[in-house]
C-alpha cells in the first residue's frame, strides 16, 4: 500500500430502517460535494452481516470507496464493537472528516467515537461546508433552533459531525456506477460488547404520527381549562390534523404525554401549525423548528410564540377557536 | 450500598439569550438558571433507586457560581453529597473538555461509583454528547435515552426506544445511562427541604487546580471544537398581526388564508356566496 493515500471523507453507514432513514445517502451526497472542493474521495463504512445490499446502494448513490466488514459477529448494531473497528481503521487511514447521521444510534455512538479519536464533534448539524484548505464548517442549531452556531475543529483530525436527517438531498441512484469495495476481515482482538441486547422489537407505531402530520393544532395553558382544551380536537379533525400540547398542559392532565411537542416531546414539521394560548417557552419552541406556516393566537401580542408566527392573532385563544370551528364548518366544501 | 452519581446542568430559563459576540458563547451570567429538565429526570431515577435499595447519591455540576442552585435542589430532594466544579478557566468548554473535567472530579470524589446518571440532553446546547463522552472517558458500558431502569444484584437492565426499536439492554456495574423524559417524572422539593439544603448541607467546591488541571493542560487536552460564529436563524416569517374581536379576526384570517389552508388539507374552503342563500 502506498503511503500517500488520497484524502478521504468518511460516511458511517447507518443502514437500519433503510427505507425510512435515508440520512446515510444524504451524507454521501453532501460528502461528494465537499470532496470535490478538497480533492478527496468519499468512503462509506458498512459493518454488519449480509450487507451486500448496502454496498450496492451506497455505491449507486455516490460513494467512491466502501470499507465493508461482513461477519455474523456484527449482526446487530454495537457501539463498543464499532468503536474498536473505526478506531483501528481511522488510525491506519487518517480520514479528514467523518460524518454520521443524527439518528438515535448516531447521537449515542458519535460522541464516544470522537472521544476515542481525541477529536471534536458537532451535534445534529443542519449545514456543512468546507474551505479550500479543508476546514469543515459545521452549522449546528442551538437553543431550539432559534440560533445557529458555526463550529470548527481547528487542530484535530478527523473533523466529525452528526447531521440531522433531511438536511441534504440524496443523489439519485445509478446502479452502473462502480466503487472500490474493500472487504476487510474482522479484527482479531474485537472486544466483547459489555452491553448485552436482551430483546428488541420494531416498535409498532401508528402509521400516522404527529411527527408527520401536515396540520397540527397545538394548545397551551392559555386555553383556560381542560374542557376548552379538548375543543382543539374538533379543529384538528376538521383540518385532518393532530393535536399537540405544551408541557404544563400535559402535566395538568389536559393532554397525554404522547401529544407533548417540544424539547422533551415530539419534533414536528407540519405545513400548517396553529398555536393556541402558547407563550413560546423554549422547551416548546424547540420542537417547532420545521413548521412551515405558523398561526399563533394569544391575548398577549408580545408573547414569543406570536413573534415566531406568520400570522399572529391577538385575541382570546378559546374564543378564536370556537369562532374558527364555526366559520370553517360553514366554509369547508367536502 | 450502591453509589450513584447524577450529573446535573443548569440551563438558562429565558428565551432571549444574551450572547457574547466576541467569543460566540452564551453570557450565562446574564440569564436566570434552572435545572435542565432531562437532568431532573435523571435525578428522579436515582432517587427512585435509593427508595428501593441502600444507595448514596452524589450530585455533580460544572458551571458558574450560580449553578450551585441546582445542587441545593438536588440535596433538598435527597442527594447525599454535592460537588460543584467552578473555574473561569473552564468557561466555554465543549463536551470533550467537559467530560474530561467531570471525569477528574468523579475520580477524585467518588471513584468507587456503581452507576452514573445523566440527562439525555440539555435545552441549551442540545448536543447530548457529554453523557456518552463521559462513559468513553471512564471506559464504561453505557446506554442513552433510557426510559426505565431495573437493578438485579450487580446487573443493570435498561429499557429504551431508539430509532423505532424497543430495546432491553443489560450491563454490569459500573455503568452509565442517560435518562430520557418518558418516565421518571420529577418530584418537587418542599420548602422545608430546600431551606435545610441551603442551611446545612456542605457543597464541595472544586476548581481546575484542585482537579490537577492548569491552563496549559486544559488547552492541550481540552476543547476540540470552537464556535466561530453565532447567528439568528433567518426569520422568514411574515409576522402579520391581526387584532379585534374573535369573530372579526377569524373572518379576516380566513378571507386572507383560506386558500392556503385549503391547499394543504386538500379541500376547498370558500366564503359562502350570498347569492347561493337567496
Amino acid at each position: 500500500m502506498t503511503k500517500s493515500r488520497k484524502k478521504s471523507i468518511w460516511v458511517f453507514g447507518d443502514y437500519r430502517n433503510y427505507y425510512q432513514n435515508r440520512v446515510t445517502l444524504q451524507l454521501i451526497a453532501r460528502a461528494v460535494a465537499l470532496a470535490k472542493i478538497i480533492k478527496a474521495e468519499v468512503c462509506a463504512l458498512i459493518f454488519g452481516h449480509e450487507i451486500d445490499e448496502w454496498i450496492m446502494e451506497y455505491t449507486a448513490h455516490g460513494a467512491d470507496r466502501i470499507l465493508a466488514i461482513d461477519d455474523p459477529a456484527l449482526k446487530s448494531y454495537s457501539t463498543e464493537r464499532y468503536l474498536a473497528i473505526i478506531e483501528n481503521l481511522a488510525k491506519e487511514r487518517d480520514p479528514e472528516v467523518i460524518l454520521i447521521g443524527a439518528t438515535d444510534f448516531g447521537r449515542e455512538f458519535a460522541p464516544r467515537l470522537a472521544k476515542r479519536l481525541k477529536t471534536g464533534l458537532s451535534a445534529d448539524c443542519v449545514g456543512l461546508d468546507i474551505t479550500q484548505d479543508g476546514l469543515l464548517l459545521q452549522v449546528a442549531p442551538s437553543f431550539g433552533g432559534n440560533m445557529l452556531a458555526e463550529i470548527v475543529t481547528e487542530r484535530h483530525r478527523p473533523q466529525m459531525a452528526t447531521v440531522r436527517p433531511g438536511t441534504f438531498k440524496e443523489i439519485p441512484h445509478d446502479y452502473v456506477r462502480k466503487a472500490v469495495v474493500e472487504r476487510l476481515p474482522l479484527m482479531n482482538n474485537l472486544p466483547k460488547s459489555r452491553v448485552r441486547l436482551i430483546e428488541y422489537e420494531r416498535s409498532v407505531e401508528k402509521e400516522h404520527t404527529i411527527e408527520n402530520a401536515s396540520v397540527i393544532v397545538c394548545g397551551g395553558r392559555g386555553m383556560g381549562n381542560k374542557e376548552k382544551f379538548k375543543k382543539l380536537q374538533e379543529l384538528a379533525k376538521l383540518l385532518g390534523g393532530d393535536v399537540g400540547a405544551t408541557r404544563p398542559v400535559v402535566y395538568a392532565g389536559w393532554a397525554d404525554h404522547s401529544a407533548l411537542v417540544g424539547q422533551a416531546g415530539k419534533h414536528i414539521k407540519p405545513k400548517i401549525l396553529f398555536s393556541f394560548g402558547i407563550s413560546g417557552a423554549i422547551q416548546h419552541t424547540a420542537g417547532l423548528g420545521e413548521a412551515d406556516f405558523i398561526i399563533a393566537i394569544n391575548k398577549n401580542p408580545q408573547a414569543t410564540m406570536m413573534k415566531m408566527a406568520d400570522v399572529a392573532i391577538a385575541a382570546d385563544a378559546s374564543d378564536v377557536l370556537n369562532n374558527l370551528i364555526k366559520e370553517l364548518k360553514k366554509r369547508i366544501r367536502e | 450500598m450502591l453509589n450513584l452519581i447524577v450529573c446535573l446542568k443548569q440551563v438558562p430559563m429565558v428565551t432571549e439569550l444574551p450572547w457574547d459576540e466576541k467569543t460566540g458563547t452564551l453570557r450565562r451570567d446574564l440569564a436566570d438558571g434552572m435545572m435542565n429538565p432531562a437532568c431532573k429526570h435523571a435525578l428522579e431515577a436515582a432517587l427512585q433507586i435509593k427508595e428501593n435499595f441502600s444507595a448514596n447519591i452524589m450530585a455533580i455540576t460544572m458551571g458558574p457560581p450560580a449553578a450551585e442552585e441546582v445542587l441545593r435542589e438536588a440535596l433538598a430532594l435527597g442527594a447525599d453529597k454535592a460537588i460543584m466544579i467552578c473555574d473561569k478557566l473552564l468557561a466555554g468548554s465543549d463536551t470533550y473538555a467537559t467530560s474530561l473535567v467531570l471525569t477528574a472530579a468523579i475520580k477524585k470524589e467518588c471513584p468507587k461509583f456503581d452507576l452514573i446518571l445523566c440527562g439525555a440532553y440539555t435545552t441549551d446546547s442540545e448536543t447530548a454528547q457529554v453523557g456518552p463522552q463521559l462513559a468513553e472517558e471512564l471506559n464504561l458500558p453505557a446506554a442513552a435515552y433510557v426510559e426505565k431502569l431495573e437493578i438485579h444484584g450487580r446487573t443493570l437492565r435498561a429499557r429504551r426506544l431508539v430509532d423505532n426499536f424497543r430495546e432491553t439492554l443489560e450491563m454490569e456495574f459500573p455503568a452509565l445511562v442517560t435518562v430520557s423524559m418518558e418516565n421518571y417524572r420529577p418530584r418537587y422539593a418542599g420548602l422545608a427541604g430546600l431551606k435545610e439544603a441551603f442551611d446545612e448541607n456542605e457543597i464541595v467546591i472544586l476548581n481546575a487546580k484542585a482537579l490537577g488541571l492548569n491552563a496549559s493542560s486544559i488547552d492541550k487536552k481540552g476543547s476540540r471544537t470552537k464556535v466561530r460564529n453565532v447567528f439568528l436563524r433567518k426569520a422568514q416569517k411574515g409576522n402579520v398581526l391581526l387584532q379585534g374581536t374573535a369573530s372579526a379576526v377569524v373572518t379576516e384570517f380566513l378571507d386572507k388564508y383560506q386558500r392556503k389552508i385549503g391547499t394543504v388539507i386538500g379541500k376547498a374552503i370558500e366564503e359562502k356566496n350570498l347569492d347561493d342563500e337567496k
